[in-house]
């Protein structure tokens, strides 16, 4: 059991997973995201190979209206 | 006329750069900008919800990237690391797009710059090869400082965010422009299309503005007069104005000819 801290809120996975099945999990396939992972961007090309640890910090974002 | 607004190298034909927030849809912010004739729009980079509604509409397919120049902000940071870290991720968002809007703000009321903080991103920005479009204070000093580090453009307030109280001092934006090469544009306190038109006649490259279309009765009307005020404006600049004086010895009409006077 892995805990990630995913925008703040805590989740648990039963194992280690990559961003990739977190991100199919989460159903943002294929939406235009961005990810930071422990205060470094993890660029859309590692998504798949990069595994996710215990206690990682992750923040996902999107583009909304602003000024 | 062949007047463009040049930043970063590339040249726009709009000097009105609109953002995106506070309209009552996408359909609406669409509208608006259309009728604004703006190129390039500012968005705001915010953690996705991460529950169900998977067929939330999104601004990007409203208002397509082919279409409008997007200009990531850093709206609601209050430290230079927090801005930076939303700035490099607006980058990964987009492609590496690199034209961004720097704003790292002072106090939750006010909205008011920190300048020590935005100086402070902006140099880190600058060295990761962004192309900075700094939002600051109308303090001279720190905008030379801010032009020095390499931001590509210029943004004091002509007002706080968010006050539609308009251009309150068109001196201290005299004293940037003429301290600083880049384009120098008008951001925030624009409330109505004079205010727009008076920042461009002062020789201002350009105004962002935001509330003042979104806050209108009729979003998409001003969002026209906007583009109107902001090219009467900056035809006025280029024209170069009357001098002003107290009192007119000539008359427009012709001083001769007048019935009843007397002829010498």
């Amino acid at each position: 059991m892995i805990t990630v801290n995913i925008n703040g809120e805590p989740r648990q996975f039963p194992q280690a997973i990559s961003i990739a099945a977190l991100i199919e999990e989460m159903g943002l396939t294929g939406k235009r995201i961005a990810l930071e992972r422990n205060g470094e961007i993890a660029p859309r090309s590692t998504f798949a190979t990069q595994q996710l640890a215990d206690g990682d910090k992750l923040e996902i974002v999107v583009a909304v209206g602003g000024g | 006329m062949n007047d463009k607004l040049i930043i970063a190298g590339k040249s726009y034909n709009s000097r009105l750069l609109v953002g995106t927030g506070k309209y009552k849809d996408f359909a609406e912010t669409r509208a608006a900008l259309d009728a604004s004739g703006t190129e390039i729009v500012t968005v705001a980079i915010r953690r996705t919800n991460l529950g169900q509604n998977a067929n939330e509409p999104n601004l990007l397919d409203a208002v397509p990237m082919s279409k409008f120049t997007y200009l990531p902000n850093t709206a609601g940071c209050y430290t230079a690391d927090d801005a930076v870290r939303t700035l490099r991720l607006a980058r990964e968002l987009l492609d590496g797009h690199s034209l961004v809007k720097l704003e790292v703000l002072g106090d939750p009321q006010s909205l008011y710059p920190n300048v020590i903080e935005t100086i402070a991103a902006a140099k880190t920005l600058v060295a990761e090869g962004f192309q900075v479009m700094v939002y600051t204070s109308d303090d001279p000093i720190v905008a030379k400082q801010l032009e020095d580090i390499g931001c590509v453009a210029i943004m004091p307030l002509a007002s706080l965010i968010g006050s539609g109280m308009g251009i309150l001092n068109p001196w201290n934006l005299q004293l940037i422009m003429d301290r600083v090469q880049v384009p120098v544009i008008v951001d925030a306190g624009v409330g109505t299309a004079s205010d727009a038109a008076i920042a461009m006649e002062l020789g201002c490259a350009g105004v962002l503005m935001n509330t003042a279309i979104a806050g209108a009765q009729n979003p998409v009307l001003m969002a026209s007069a906007m583009k109107k005020a902001t090219e009467a404006g900056r035809e006025a600049y280029l024209a170069g104005r009357m001098p002003k004086k107290l009192y007119s010895a000539s008359p427009s009409s012709p001083t001769a000819g007048i019935i009843g006077s007397v002829r010498s």
